[in-house]
């Protein structure tokens, strides 16, 4: 009965977080594809940055949230840790995914190349392996247990690994002389600035949204297994007493 | 036979457990183990003496090989607490580990070094004083001190678990954990072990060994413990049991 | 501490040992890492004036797969015989067995580098021998062990080692790829003056991933 009324409750609050991110979403998208001005240079191609930028921002987020609820699972061993790291490398997985097609196609007009080996790019592929092998491990690891301490020594290890890896390829760049063009302009008019900050927010209720409901799925996941466990052990019961 | 002070005392009251004022040197309390979905150990409750023989019987999958491994601190409890000489597995799994000798299905050797460069690695593991002289003592007491300095790859299965009970010992452990000891043993392993019960019981080591047969069990135990299902349904000194009734009960299941 | 370093050097002296007798690993590992830069030889322009860089590539990579598959088997050979438990029974600091595994994949994918770093100068006509090269083989090879040892003994106790560990390391182990690869790059061509940031640069994520590895080791190896 506490589950339930837990669960009420979560439902209550993903479902305020849902409607707080529909409309948040909806603004932002007007502002960033009406009220705010063409790029003098880019055209409107420039308009996807208003749902790239807060995509990438959820995508290391969701990461950010992965390697802390790692260190928290390898530390107290408590199963909750683990539901919140694995709901949030999945949510991780695709946003980076999103990430990269939308950077893609960016990428095309304004850079005339759908692929460039520059260190956000790069760094951002590497994040996707690197929940890749996150999913993988917990694949073949076995039993619940392993498959948590697995992924989260990957969780922990990834965070760390990311700004060394930006910073590798930075360096390897500007090293190699080549004509990288800077994405981020100095001075960007202010309406543009105000979509963007509206979109950064409708994607971070969004990913928190994405969070009570993956969350929920995941504990649910659990408590059958449990389910599972506590019919097996009342059958047990039933051969030892016979 | 010999039998175990407590084991007398036992018989002496007509198999009824009477309270003996002594510290146990293995400590389980409400122990259960889950793998998942799986239940495999269930509130066990139980407590080993120094000097003890027991003879843990059961079923495949009855959960004995999951009952040692915890005892031995390389499987966690799910539930419930262990404690060895004092110590709790959880805690301390360190000092546990150093009063535990374990000879499991596989030997836990290294096929690509000799007998005595095994035993060496091992001692120096477990900071076992003087080397050297109880090197010597332990390939003599599993008469391998011939083969010393043959690798352990050249070793007949029967070789290889006599230097594995040697390895188990070296550090004299209160607690020998045996799982099926009699399995692939030759007629001089049998004797080794024989020779080595003898010698746990002197310095007042506790034995617990996990076997398949029945025979055996009976003879070498001063208590014998029955698991079925992951609990313990029989916990008896084995001079009171009577072998066919318990092989019906264990070819039951 | 010291009772620490004696039961390393102890872990370390066994897996010597065993290697010097079968000489399994180590044979494997050489004869792999020469084949691959030979491969390399017809796959890239090992001519022309990019010859270092591309030659430098070529090394760690053929170094890289070559510390692969010696990880991959130092740790299975453990975990096949079931001598791994034997290990882990005993009464000594789980640390302190990552630390005995992960110098004795230090020492193995090091000689397999000295060893092979001659015959890679004859073949390609490099200038490799300077002593700054020997730092960065080092430090390069610090990394690869540390995180190797830790993902290693993980993918050994899973259903599809040989696929996993790959998978894994790479992407973590891509900025020692490109910091070795840079820094042995300028060591060939002579050009020390960004020399340090790279080496500072595998000294840090040395330090770090070594910490990390030791202090999960622990969770990693419990069931």
């Amino acid at each position: 009965m506490i589950v339930k009324g837990k669960s009420s409750w979560a439902s209550g609050v993903g479902l305020v977080l849902g409607l707080l991110s529909a409309i948040t979403m909806a603004i932002g998208m007007y502002l960033g594809l009406v009220y705010a001005p063409e790029d003098a240079i880019q055209g409107n191609a420039q308009r996807i940055f208003y749902i790239h930028v807060p995509m990438a921002w959820v995508a290391f987020l969701a990461f950010g949230v992965v390697f802390l609820a790692a260190i928290m699972y390898l530390w107290k061993r408590a199963l909750i840790w683990d539901q919140i790291a694995r709901s949030s490398a999945e949510i991780g997985l695709v946003f980076t995914t999103l990430v990269l097609v939308t950077g893609s196609f960016w990428g095309r007009p304004i850079w005339g190349t759908w692929w460039t080996w520059d260190a956000r790019l790069t760094t951002t592929l590497l994040l996707w392996f690197i929940f890749l092998g996150y999913f993988m491990i917990r694949a073949y690891a076995g039993d619940r247990g392993r498959a948590a301490t697995y992924s989260a020594v990957i969780g922990i290890i990834g965070f760390f690994d990311v700004p060394i890896i930006y910073l590798s390829v930075d360096w390897w760049r500007t090293l190699h002389p080549q004509a990288v063009i800077s994405v981020t302009s100095a001075n960007m008019p202010g309406q543009m600035v105000v979509a963007l900050m509206v979109c950064l927010l409708a994607f971070t209720l969004f990913y928190l949204y994405l969070m009570i409901q993956k969350l929920g799925i995941e504990r649910m996941k659990d408590q059958l297994i449990d389910y599972q466990y506590a019919l097996s052990e009342r059958e047990a019961e039933g051969v030892t007493t016979a | 036979m010999n039998v175990s002070p407590r084991a007398s005392q036992l018989l002496a009251s007509g198999g009824e457990a009477v309270p003996v004022p002594r510290v146990p040197r293995v400590k389980i309390s409400k122990l259960s183990k889950r793998y998942e979905r799986r239940g495999v150990l269930r509130s066990i409750d139980l407590e080993l003496y120094p000097g003890e023989r027991v003879a843990l019987l059961g079923a495949n999958g009855a959960g004995k090989t999951t009952l040692l491994r915890i005892l031995a601190t390389l499987s966690r409890p799910t539930s419930g607490t262990v404690s060895i000489a004092g110590h709790l597995t959880h805690k301390t799994a360190q000092a546990v580990r150093s009063q535990v000798g374990v000879v499991a299905h596989q030997p836990y050797l290294y096929e690509d070094l000799t007998a005595e460069e095994n035993l060496r690695f091992f001692a120096r593991m477990y900071s076992v004083s003087d080397e050297r002289s109880r090197i010597d003592e332990i390939l003599f007491m599993v008469g391998l001190i011939s083969r010393r300095d043959d690798r352990v790859g050249t070793f007949s299965r029967g070789m290889q678990q006599r230097l594995a009970i040697g390895r188990a010992i070296l550090h004299k452990p209160a607690l020998l954990l045996l799982d099926e000891p009699d399995s692939g043993l030759d007629r001089e392993g049998a004797r080794v072990l024989e020779r080595i019960l003898g010698y746990q019981r002197t310095t007042e080591g506790t034995v617990l060994m996990t076997t398949h047969d029945l025979r055996f069990g009976l003879s070498t135990a001063d208590r014998v413990l029955l698991l079925e299902n992951g609990k313990i349904v029989l916990d008896a000194p084995a001079p009171s049991l009577d072998e066919d009734e318990l092989d019906e009960r264990l070819s039951r299941r | 501490m010291r009772d620490g370093l004696d039961k390393i050097s102890i872990i370390v002296w066994k897996d010597l040992l065993t290697e010097i007798r079968t000489k399994e690993l180590f044979g494997g590992m050489f004869i792999f890492a020469v084949l691959t830069i030979i491969t390399f030889n017809f796959a890239f322009d090992m001519t022309g004036t990019a010859k270092a860089a591309s030659g430098a590539g070529a090394m760690w990579v053929a170094f890289n797969f070559a510390g692969f598959l010696g990880l991959g088997r130092s740790i299975s050979l453990e975990r096949d015989k079931g001598s791994f438990d034997g290990l882990l029974l005993c009464p000594v600091d789980r640390g302190t067995i990552f630390l005995g595994k992960f110098i004795g994949n230090l020492l193995f994918i090091t000689l397999v580098e000295l060893i092979s770093v001659p015959i890679f100068a004859a073949l390609f006509d490099l200038d490799v021998f300077q002593p700054l090269l020997l730092l960065a083989l080092f430090l390069g090879t610090l990394g690869f062990a540390a995180v190797g040892t830790l993902l290693a003994v993980m993918a050994a106790s899973t259903r599809s080692r040989e696929v996993l560990l790959p998978v894994l390391m790479f992407p973590i182990l891509l900025p020692v790829v490109i910091a070795s690869v840079r820094a042995t790059t300028l060591i060939l061509t002579r050009q020390t003056n960004d020399l340090s940031a790279w080496l500072n640069l595998l000294g840090a994520y040395d330090v770090l991933f070594l910490a990390i590895s030791y202090a999960v080791f622990d969770r990693v190896v419990e069931e």
